[in-house]
């Protein structure tokens, strides 16, 4: 198979967009893509500060690489969140991060989750009981705090992470499912900031396959762990993520389909807004967002905010 | 040697030579949407004609984490 661009030996087929190209006009393609979705989207401008979430895998490295070549003012945030499984995913994953930043020289922020807590996330899912003895629950709760604390004390203007296409369109499959509008509604390239304690957060990737962007990980050189994480055999996602792949054999562009016609149809207004309550900062279903006592963040409920709550019982005990 | 070997993971596959990539794939029940082919380290479409004696490395694409 040949290069569209150039006629050489091609290293990648694109069947949803009927492309193929070699691996000198392939990473050339993505990056002028991503700089397309970030415009198409108004996701920030080159005067914003932007903080990438990294966590050592293909597509946040890949993220993080595309700005920087992009010249964006991208800094990265890691947080190590203590979970081995045997195969030291937590130090692996830290250590490809670090790789990354030193070979660019890009300025990445370290969190010690544990450190911060007092638990790795694991040992923290068994205390507080949270999500069916999996600590994926726990483990997305604190990320999310920890990502707002970082973005907020930096002084960020948005924070950019890794989520492909197949993510978006799994977790549109699973919400299709279980009709959760509240969630629909939500889904989006772009997250406003809904309450003084977020930051803008984007997607910059939400239109490439996953396999492309491990494509474009192996082409550049980027050095991510391959392991997944040891908790996330046998997810839902994943499941989801099979189901699609196995839609888009027989059906090329069926997953880029499903997800950009689903934007289509919420700019369209098929989703109607969860009901308001006349204030500003809202959440997902319309709730009021107050602001946490402890930490400054949102929450949903009068005092603490979910993470901290969860962190105040432990330390009680 | 009439054969290819195919690796992913740690699982090894054995099919014959002269077949594409594309067909190997779907004799090993492999969805080629959920991984990449590389050999000698170098990425390969799956219309290649995969060769006797070679060895062809699948990368997962699919994560979760």
């Amino acid at each position: 198979m040949k290069c569209r661009k150039c006629g050489k030996k091609a290293v990648i087929n694109m069947r949803q967009h009927k492309l193929a190209l070699c691996a000198e006009h392939f990473p050339l393609w993505m990056v002028e893509q991503t700089q397309r979705f970030i415009e198409k989207y108004r996701m920030f401008t080159p005067a914003d500060r932007v903080l990438v979430a990294v966590s050592g895998g293909k597509d946040s490295l890949s993220l993080w690489d595309i700005l920087w070549q992009l010249g964006y003012a991208a800094d990265g945030v890691y947080i190590a969140l203590g979970i081995d499984g045997g195969i030291g995913y937590s130090q692996k994953s830290q250590q490809s991060c670090e790789k990354f930043a030193a070979q660019r020289n890009l300025k990445l922020i370290v969190v010690d989750a544990p450190q911060q807590i007092g638990l790795t996330i694991p040992e923290l899912a068994a205390i507080t009981q949270r999500g069916k003895n999996k600590p994926c629950s726990v483990c997305g709760l604190a990320k999310r705090h920890i990502l707002d604390q970082i973005a907020r004390e930096g002084k960020y203007d948005v924070l950019a992470t890794g989520h492909n296409l197949d993510d978006e369109a799994a977790v549109l499959f699973g919400n299709t499912l279980n009709w959760n509008v509240g969630y629909l509604y939500r889904q989006s390239p772009v997250l406003p900031a809904r309450h003084a304690g977020l930051v803008r957060k984007v997607k910059p990737l939400c239109r490439f396959y996953e396999r492309e962007m491990a494509a474009y990980a192996l082409v550049r050189g980027i050095d991510y762990i391959y392991e997944e994480c040891p908790h996330a055999v046998g997810s839902t996602t994943i499941y989801y993520k099979t189901l699609l792949n196995q839609l888009e054999v027989d059906r090329p562009g069926a997953k880029l389909s499903f997800y950009l016609a689903f934007l289509q149809a919420k700019e369209k207004g098929l989703f109607a807004q969860p009901p308001v309550n006349g204030e500003e900062e809202v959440g997902a279903a319309g709730e009021h967002l107050r602001t946490c006592p402890s930490c400054g963040g949102p929450t949903t409920v009068e005092g603490l905010c979910a993470f901290c709550r969860m962190v105040e019982k432990v330390k009680v005990g | 040697m009439d054969t290819v070997k195919i690796v992913l993971r740690n699982q090894e596959y054995e099919v014959k030579s002269g077949l594409t990539l594309r067909d190997a794939l779907a004799k090993l029940g492999i969805n080629r949407e959920s991984v990449l082919a590389t050999r000698e380290g170098e990425l390969i479409t799956d219309d290649e004609i995969l060769r006797p004696g070679e060895t062809i490395r699948l990368v997962a694409v699919i994560s979760g984490g």
